[in-house]
C-alpha cells in the first residue's frame, strides 16, 4: 500500500472512532456549544438595547446582524476547546501506546482527531446560525460566491484552531489542564471586534483588539454576509489561519512524535 | 542467527542519570516462550517498549523477526502484537467497536473483519458484554479484551507486559491457557512478569533482570541448579525435644526461637529415612516435618540480593507429616 493511500486509510478509520466518541458522548460538545449560544442571546435580549448605540444608533435587529459573524467565529473557538480536552485524553490512554505499535501511519491519530473537530466545528456554527436565524439575523444580499466564501473560511479557522487546540491537548497533562491552556480561544473573540467596534475601545486596548486572529475573521465575515466593507481583513485572515494551522500542525505533530516516558 | 524471534545486543538505556538497561542482550528462539523476569523497577517494562519500538535504546542493536529496529521499525511493528502493562483498550466504545478498530487499522476487509471480530470475541469469552463500552468492564474481561485485540493480524511475535497482573487466580489460569495455545500456532511470546510461578510454569527459557542487567538466564531447571540445594525442617514444641534432636542431628542450623531445626537436604526418601531413623534412634518425635526443595522463589532472592517477601519466601513446597 502506498504512503498516501495508507494515510489516507488509517485517517479515516481515526475519524471513524472520533466520531463515534462524538456519538457516543455528545454531552462535552452540546456543553461547548452553550457558551456562544448563551452569549447571543445575553447581548441580544439583555444587553441589545444599550449595545445597539454602540454600533452607531439603530435597533435591536440591527445589533442582532453586527454580533452574528463574531458568535459564529466564537463558536468554532469554542467547540476546539473539546478537541484539546479529548485529543489530552487520549494519549492518557493506553490505547495511544498501541497504535503507536502499530504498522499504520504515524500522524493519523492526530488527523483523525483534527478531522473530527472540524467536522464538528461546522455543524455547530451551523446550529449556532439556526439559533441565529432564528432571533431574526438576516443575510443582506449575500451572493452563492459570498456564501461558499463564508464557508470556507469559517472551515479554514475551524481547520487553524483545531490544529492550535491539538497541540495545546497534546502538551497538557489531563483534560483539565488541556481545556484551561485552550480557554483563550473563548476569550479571545470577547477582546475582538465581535460584540463592539474597535473604535469604541479605549485607544490603548484597540492595537489588541484590532491585531489578534478573530478580527480580521469576524471583518470578513461580516463583510460577506452583510455587505460592509472588507477591505485588507480578507487577505488577513487567509493568512492568520493558514499561519495557524502550520504552526499547530508541527507542533501538534512534533509533540506526537516525541517519545513516551 | 538464524530462528531468532528476537535478537537484542547491549541494550542500554537510561533516563538522566538513571541507568535503567545497562547492557542486555536477550534472545529469543522462535515459537518459544521466553520470560523476563525482575522485581519492580528492574527494567522490564522498559525492555519492551524498546523491542515494540515505543521507545529508543541509547545503544545496543535489536532485531526483531528478522527486521532491524532502528532500521525499519515500520517493519517491526508489522511483525509483532503488544499488549501493554496498562489496558490499551478504548473505554468509549465497545469491545467489539475496539475489535473492528483493530480490523481496519490493519487492512482487513470489513466481512474479513468481523469475521475475525466474531471469531476472537467467542474465544476470549467476550461475546456476550461485545456491545457494552469496554470502560465498563472487570480488569479480566479488559485484558482478554486487551490481549484479543494484540491478536487482530495474526502476528508472530507477541509482547506481553505482565499480562496476568492484578488479575484474579482463575482469571491468571486462563490467561496462562490462552498463552499456551498461542505458541502451539508457532507464535513466540516474550512475557515479562513479577510471578516466579508463572515464569515457572509457562516460559521455555527464562532470564532474570535485575538493575538493568541480566542476572542469569537459562531453563527453569537450570536455574534452580545454580543454588545450592534443599533442606529438611523439623519443628518441636518441647524445648527438651528441641535440644535433644539438636545433639542427635549434628550439622542442623539451629532456630532456638522456633524451636526449629534446618538440615540440608535433596530431599530423596533415603535422605529422608536417615534423619528420621536417627531421630528414632535418640527417641525424639518431631512435631513437624517440611521438605524444602529449590523453586525459581530461592534463585530469585538468590539473584536479586531481596531476602524475604513476606508469605513468599518461607512457604515450603511441600510437606509431609
Amino acid at each position: 500500500m502506498s504512503s498516501l493511500s495508507l494515510a489516507l486509510r488509517d485517517s479515516s478509520t481515526m475519524l471513524r472512532r472520533n466520531l463515534l466518541h462524538a456519538r457516543r458522548y455528545p454531552s462535552l460538545t452540546l456543553n461547548l456549544l452553550m457558551t456562544p449560544v448563551m452569549l447571543l442571546l445575553l447581548f441580544v435580549y439583555i444587553f441589545g438595547d444599550a449595545m445597539s448605540g454602540g454600533i452607531g444608533g439603530g435597533d435591536r435587529s440591527d445589533y442582532i446582524a453586527y454580533i452574528v459573524p463574531g458568535i459564529l467565529l466564537m463558536t468554532i473557538g469554542s467547540t476546539v476547546v473539546g478537541a484539546a480536552v479529548s485529543v489530552s485524553t487520549d494519549m492518557s490512554e493506553g490505547i495511544i501506546a498501541r497504535f503507536r505499535t502499530m504498522a499504520i501511519h504515524r500522524s493519523s491519530v492526530l488527523i483523525g482527531h483534527v478531522i473530527g473537530s472540524v467536522i464538528q466545528s461546522i455543524a455547530s456554527v451551523v446550529l449556532v446560525g439556526a439559533v441565529g436565524v432564528a432571533i431574526g439575523f438576516r443575510s443582506t444580499d449575500a451572493s452563492v460566491l459570498e456564501w461558499l466564501a463564508a464557508f470556507g473560511l469559517i472551515a479554514l479557522y475551524a481547520l487553524a484552531l483545531t490544529w492550535i487546540a491539538v497541540g495545546m491537548g497534546m502538551v497538557s497533562p489531563n483534560a483539565e489542564a488541556a481545556s484551561n491552556s485552550a480557554m483563550p480561544l473563548i476569550l479571545l473573540p470577547l477582546i475582538s471586534s465581535a460584540f463592539t467596534p474597535i473604535d469604541s475601545m479605549p485607544g490603548w486596548f484597540q492595537p489588541i483588539a484590532e491585531y489578534q486572529p478573530f478580527t480580521p475573521a469576524i471583518e470578513t465575515l461580516r463583510g460577506l454576509l452583510l455587505g460592509t466593507e472588507i477591505g485588507h481583513n480578507g487577505w488577513l485572515a487567509v493568512a492568520w489561519s493558514l499561519a495557524l494551522a502550520f504552526l499547530g500542525y508541527r507542533w501538534s505533530t512534533a509533540s506526537f512524535k516525541r517519545e513516551p516516558k | 542467527m538464524t530462528n531468532l524471534a528476537i535478537a537484542a545486543n547491549g541494550l542500554r538505556k537510561s533516563y538522566g542519570d538513571k541507568v535503567v538497561l545497562d547492557g542486555v542482550d536477550l534472545n529469543v528462539p522462535q515459537g518459544t516462550i521466553f520470560s523476563l523476569l525482575g522485581p519492580n523497577g528492574a527494567g522490564k517494562t522498559t525492555a519492551v517498549k524498546i523491542l515494540s519500538t515505543l521507545i529508543s535504546a541509547d545503544a545496543g542493536q535489536v532485531h526483531v523477526g528478522g527486521h532491524d529496529l532502528a532500521a525499519d521499525p515500520q517493519a517491526v511493528r508489522a511483525a509483532i502484537g503488544v499488549t501493554g502493562q496498562f489496558s490499551a483498550v478504548d473505554g468509549l466504545i465497545t469491545g467489539e467497536e475496539n475489535m473492528l478498530l483493530m480490523c481496519d487499522l490493519h487492512h482487513l476487509s470489513k466481512a474479513e473483519g468481523r469475521r475475525v471480530t466474531a471469531e476472537l470475541l467467542e474465544r476470549f469469552d467476550l461475546v456476550e458484554a461485545s456491545k457494552k463500552p469496554a470502560a465498563s468492564y472487570s480488569g479480566g474481561m479488559k485484558r482478554r479484551l486487551d490481549i484479543a485485540m494484540t491478536l487482530v493480524g495474526d502476528p508472530r511475535i507477541i509482547f506481553l507486559d505482565e499480562p496476568t497482573t492484578g488479575l484474579d487466580p482463575r482469571s491468571r489460569h486462563n490467561m496462562w491457557q490462552i498463552i499456551r495455545e498461542l505458541v502451539t500456532g508457532g507464535v513466540t511470546v516474550f512475557l515479562t512478569t513479577q510471578y516466579l510461578e508463572e515464569a515457572d510454569e509457562l516460559a521455555d527459557r527464562i532470564a532474570v533482570l535485575n538493575n538493568g542487567r541480566i542476572a542469569a538466564e537459562g531453563t527453569a531447571e537450570e536455574l534452580k541448579r545454580l543454588i545450592p540445594g534443599g533442606h529438611v525442617r523439623l519443628r518441636f514444641s518441647d524445648p527438651a525435644a528441641y535440644r535433644s534432636a539438636a545433639a542427635a542431628l549434628a550439622g542442623a542450623a539451629q532456630d532456638d526461637e522456633a524451636l526449629s531445626l534446618q538440615l540440608p537436604s535433596d530431599g530423596s526418601q533415603r535422605d529422608l529415612r536417615t534423619i528420621l531413623d536417627r531421630l528414632d534412634a535418640a527417641g525424639i518425635e518431631a512435631d513437624e516435618l517440611t521438605v524444602h526443595t529449590p523453586d525459581l522463589d530461592d534463585v530469585f532472592f538468590a539473584l536479586t540480593g531481596a531476602t524475604t517477601v513476606p508469605g513468599q519466601n518461607n512457604e515450603p513446597k511441600e510437606a509431609v507429616r
